[in-house]
């Protein structure tokens, strides 16, 4: 290669080598070897030259412009990538000092337990059926097959209302009316259950407070069975609680079903092993159940001959106490958002 | 129900251990509450009397404690204080295993030993009381077992829960039937002698029942020469086991009898008894009884009739059935004594007692019905008892009337499968029946029902709540063993879902939750004062019988709940008290019938609480439910601010209130600061028009905007422009939105503001032209100066 080449590039390599910013780098770029630079001059005075001299002189112009320009390339990806990282670096920023908490509010403990409750059954098959809170006696006693002064009416501690007749009328002491108020409505088959807020003139405890929330069940079809309620309680168990919660019923007694049972589900705290929550038992009492009373289909216009049923009943606040592991109910009666929002 | 182990072995080889014999009555659904054991590990505690207490150096609760045990003394080291010198304790010795299982070892407590323990009630589970040692009669003998010196027997008593079906479960008697039939066992109960001697009964006492449909069944007995003492040891041991105190022979050999037989009974002095006699009636209006508990109670008042007992001269000594009068009641000097035994009708004496609020044993077990047929067995008993302690029992009875017939029921097996989903044969359930005391005729014998499996059943006159067939098919089912029924699932063809307004009920909340509010859920029941409070008047729904004042009328709002959540939280220096609820407020109803019931959302937020959170609230809602033509209008509303409260509608149809809380109100509450407030009733939003659920296209041409600034009277709301440029703008128009508002009466003048808008314009077809575009434009501006006196913004 001529001396003059050979000088000419290795300038033009040191001034790429040390542009020290984009814009310089493009200037030099132009410089070394673009429209105006020395390099394009030589190109353009190629055509004085001889065939074959112009061929290899050519070669050797087109040779050192290609290094030139690979130079260039490469200091241009260094500069760039300094660039960006300088950019970057002023751009930093700690995302753990961000002032402010979550902007999401908080569904109830006991509307979560509600409704997953519902899609439990609603799954099986169910639908969600509701009812009034202030009932009749008609509703919450007589049609339950509790005439008025029956003895079993003791087993709730009913508040009436200054309406209507003495005792006429009522803050439902459970969901069972909405049994009545569904068969009523409709014909055979029923697959329903029933949440909402029921009422008993009680003072409140850990475990119970005297405005609370059950969920009933009811089904009524042709040939159904007292194996077909344990079953439907063990399914909704094992669904709700988790696999290893059983269930187990015990005789009992409400006037409207019979034979009539209490449910047990296996202690969720020592999964019934046997501890305090349990009295050493291993089980903990949930809700009631039995085999709609034949009076109480009767009553409703339903042939207890050809169509039977089950209906069941028990807390929702008692399944998220379960759950939960809540010593004291009574901590829901003042809505304290430090309790509101653990859920 | 209190049933102690030994006494039901009176009626069956019940041989079970202690908590085999939990579960048998837990499966028979006679719930055990609890099982104390009784006199269990108590064999080598003996009786010490306390010679000498001295503190122990470095230890301020414990002391040095030295006993008479009969031989040597005893130190022992003791924790509890309330003993002196001279007072008898329980010891227990180095080597006792106490019922709880802890084993007394010697031990070395701040250098002093300890030979044994003292014990409380509750280390010895004789009593609950945990508080200190057991202070025992200081005429004990030291050195006397425990046992011996109590006349303690080891026993176990099992706490019952007896439901209201269960009249027989309401004596030891009825429980041992049941238990022995669960484990095939016999039962029987044991005869008890009775020797009697004298006149007849009918020429000591006479007996007359007037009404009997009040007292079907009435048995009088007589017994002279009674000596009225302490009972027995073994009986007042039972009857304390039993729960009941011990009172005196005759008495309690009647409470003895009726916990044993669920028979309840009555003794008379019979020499108090004017006319020698009594009188079973209906009490006639404004009567007066004074009963054994000392109150004069007024009787033969409301819709049904009160049963008495009256002496032969028709004065009223007692209520059938619930309690005995003052005047004749059997005293240290009673002789003779006039037995009652009787069956009186259950619903007759449930209404007197709950007119009266009485209850007591005896009408317990009347109410829910006792065995006529077990009257005259009763009435031997406890005259076999008062016997024992000397006495002489008169031979027979003065009685008038008979026993209710017993009741015949047909039981198909095929029915009792049916609802069980078993499979049992009628020899099968015959043999659940029979041991409990239902006599069993199967079909083809004579009397009962052709239909093969058809059994013809007689009920015991104990079991009164067995009336249909449905009853014995629970009597079936709980001696099969609920846990023996195979189960099963229903299937359905239903499809499980929730209506739309439940789904909406829950998008709702969701929203709101998503809007960053919290749910609470206040209490239905408020004070009587507390909607004034929230500067609601109105009529309140009052309870008849409230627990407390503070929970006696129905809410009419959520406001007064949602504010004291607030409060409260306040109180706590909580943060984030944006709160909403969805719950029942509840009106007079207008006619009559049951109260008005609504169900709403309610949101009260008390963190950035003005009016202007509300709004966004109720924007969020109008979108998540697609309410069509949704907007607010300037309304005044009890309890809200009276110049920052609008009605929101959807359409034509009112949905709610949004705004915020009435400054005043606020402050009653004890807060600080807006509270902003929206509150929308879910039925009506139910039935608010909705946006079309179909798609609307967006063009694919460029769009035009433009920025209209109007100076409008503050009189002029903001959607009443906007509604006027939608007007104007006509189908060219794509979407329009306040962007900016300006107050400055410098620049737009006193009473006015800048409304901003932006409007942006398009054609599903092609690209709007400028000429176009400028048309719109100035049809937009004239219409809203010519219908606002408005003027553009230069």
């Amino acid at each position: 290669m001529s001396e003059d080449l050979a000088g000419l590039e290795r300038d033009g390599l040191a001034r790429l080598a040390s542009a020290a910013s984009v814009e310089e780098l493009d200037r030099v770029s132009a410089e070394v070897a673009g429209k105006r630079s020395t390099l394009a001059s030589l190109g353009r005075s190629l055509g004085a030259l001889e065939p074959e001299q112009r061929r290899a002189r050519g070669a050797e112009l087109q040779a050192v412009r290609a290094r030139l320009e690979a130079a260039a390339a490469e200091r241009r990806t260094a500069l760039e990538g300094e660039e960006r990282r300088r950019a970057l670096d002023a751009d930093r920023m700690d995302l753990t000092e961000v002032p402010g908490e979550s902007e999401r509010g908080h569904l109830h403990l006991l509307t979560q337990t509600r409704d997953e409750l519902e899609d439990v059954f609603v799954g099986m098959g169910y639908r969600v059926a509701e009812g009034p809170e202030a009932e009749t006696d008609w509703y919450n006693f007589e049609a339950l097959n509790m005439p008025p002064a029956h003895p079993a009416r003791g087993m709730w501690d009913t508040l009436y209302l200054e309406v209507g007749e003495q005792e006429s009328t009522l803050l439902r002491t459970h969901t069972s009316p909405v049994q009545i108020r569904v068969m009523e409505s409709q014909p055979p088959p029923i697959y329903i259950v029933a949440p909402g807020r029921v009422y008993r003139r009680d003072t409140p405890d850990a475990r119970h407070l005297a405005t609370f929330h059950q969920i009933e069940g009811l089904v009524v079809d042709r040939g159904i069975t007292f194996g077909d309620l344990a079953g439907t309680i063990e399914t909704f168990t094992g669904a709700y609680f988790g696999p290893d919660i059983h269930s187990r019923l015990r005789p009992s007694y409400f006037p409207f079903t019979e034979p009539s049972a209490e449910f047990e589900v296996t202690c969720a705290i020592c999964r019934g092993g046997g501890c305090r929550t349990c009295t050493g038992t291993g089980w903990v009492e949930l809700g009631g159940c039995g085999m709609v009373h034949p009076n109480v289909l009767s009553s409703v216009g339903i042939d207890p001959e050809e169509w039977s049923g089950f209906a069941f009943g028990f807390g929702i606040d008692r399944c998220a106490q379960v759950r939960h592991e809540i010593p004291d109910m009574r901590v829901f009666l003042d809505n304290d958002v430090r309790v509101l929002t653990q859920f | 129900m209190r049933i102690p182990l030994s006494w039901l072995r009176d009626f069956a080889p019940i041989e079970v251990p202690t908590d085999e014999l939990t579960s048998v009555l837990n499966e028979l659904g006679l719930i055990v509450d609890g099982v104390e054991r009784i006199g269990e590990g108590l064999g080598d505690v003996v009786v010490a009397r306390v010679t000498d207490i001295r503190p122990i150096s470095g230890a301020d609760r414990i002391r040095h404690v030295t006993v008479d045990a009969g031989g040597d003394p005893v130190e022992v080291v003791c924790g509890a204080w309330n003993f002196e010198v001279g007072d008898v304790v329980p010891l227990a010795p180095v080597g006792t295993v106490l019922p709880n299982g802890m084993e007394i070892a010697r031990r070395k407590m701040r250098g002093a030993v300890s030979n044994g323990m003292l014990c409380s009630p509750a280390e010895l589970h004789l009593a609950e009381d945990a508080g200190g040692l057991m202070l025992l009669p200081g005429d004990l003998a030291p050195g006397t077992p425990l046992p011996d010196a109590l006349g303690l027997e080891a026993d176990v008593v099992y706490e019952l829960d007896i439901t209201p079906n269960r009249p027989d479960a309401m004596s030891v008697a009825g429980v041992a039937r049941d238990v022995a039939a669960a484990l095939r066992v016999p039962f029987s109960i044991p005869e008890l002698p009775l020797d009697e001697e004298g006149p007849a009964a009918a020429t000591l006492a006479t007996v007359q029942v007037e009404d009997h449909d009040l007292c079907p069944l009435f048995v009088a007995r007589v017994m002279t020469d009674v000596k009225v003492g302490e009972s027995p040891k073994w009986m007042a041991g039972r009857l304390a086991l039993a729960g009941m105190r011990p009172i005196n022979s005759v008495v309690d050999a009647s409470n003895y009898v009726m916990l044993e037989l669920g028979q309840p009974n009555h003794p008379y002095d019979l020499d108090r008894l004017p006319g020698g006699g009594l009188r079973v009636r209906a009490a006639r209006p404004g009567e007066k009884v004074r009963t054994l508990d000392g109150v004069e109670r007024s009787v033969g008042h409301g819709g049904g009739r009160d049963c008495l007992i009256c002496d032969a001269e028709d004065t009223p000594v007692g209520l059938a059935g619930i309690m005995g009068g003052e005047s004749s009641e059997i005293g240290p000097g009673t002789t003779r004594v006039l037995l009652e035994v009787a069956y009186f009708t259950p619903m007759a004496v449930a209404r007197t007692s709950k007119r009266l609020g009485l209850r007591s044993e005896a009408s317990a077990r009347f109410e829910r019905g006792c065995d006529p047929d077990v009257v005259e067995l009763a009435a031997a008993r406890v005259c076999a008892l008062v016997a024992g302690s000397g006495a002489r029992v008169v031979p027979g009875v003065v009685a008038d009337g008979s026993p209710p017939p017993r009741a015949r029921i047909s039981l198909r097996t095929e029915r009792v499968n049916k609802l069980l989903g078993v499979r049992l044969s009628p020899e099968a359930v015959t043999g659940y029946l029979e041991p409990i005391g239902f006599a069993v005729e199967a079909a083809g014998r004579p009397g009962a029902s052709d239909a093969p499996g058809t059994l013809e059943v007689r009920v015991p006159g104990w079991r009164p709540d067995v009336t249909a067939e449905i009853d014995l098919v629970e009597e079936v089912a709980r001696h099969h063993g609920y846990s023996k029924i195979e189960r099963t699932v229903p299937t359905t063809s239903q499809v499980g879902a929730l209506t739309a307004f439940q789904r909406e009920r829950r998008l709702l909340r969701d929203v709101m939750v998503g809007a960053g509010l919290v749910e609470v859920w206040t209490p239905s029941l408020i004070g009587p004062g507390d909607h004034e409070l929230a500067g609601l008047p109105g009529t309140d729904v009052e309870l008849a019988n409230p627990m407390s004042r503070e929970e006696s009328v129905l809410r009419r709002s959520m406001l007064p709940g949602l504010l004291r959540a607030l409060r409260f939280n306040v109180g706590h220096r909580n943060r984030g008290l944006r709160f909403f609820e969805v719950g029942r407020v509840f009106a007079a109803p207008a006619v009559a019938g049951v109260p008005d019931e609504r169900e709403r959302l309610s949101v009260a937020v008390l963190d950035d609480g003005d009016a202007t959170s509300a709004v966004r609230f109720w924007k969020t809602v109008a979108e998540a439910l697609r309410l069509a033509d949704p907007g607010l209008e300037a309304s005044e509303w009890p309890g809200l601010h009276p110049t920052r409260t609008a009605r929101a509608r959807a359409g034509a149809v009112e949905v709610g209130t949004v705004g915020e809380v009435d400054p005043a109100v606020v402050s009653a509450f004890d807060l600080d600061g807006r509270v902003g407030w929206m509150e929308l009733d879910l039925d009506a939003l139910a039935e608010a028009p909705r946006r079309s659920t179909s798609v609307v296209p967006v063009t694919v041409y460029p769009t035009s905007d433009i920025d209209l600034a109007f100076v409008v009277p503050d009189s002029v709301p903001a959607a009443a422009v906007e509604a006027t440029l939608r007007g104007a703008a006509g189908p060219l128009l794509e979407s329009v939105r306040l962007f900016d508002v300006y107050r400055d009466p410098a620049l737009v003048g006193e009473g006015r503001r800048s409304l901003a808008f932006r409007l942006r314009f398009g054609a599903l077809d092609r690209t709007l032209t400028d000429p176009e575009v400028a048309e719109v434009r100035a049809r937009c501006v004239a219409a809203v100066e010519s219908t606002h006196g408005a003027s553009l913004r230069g």
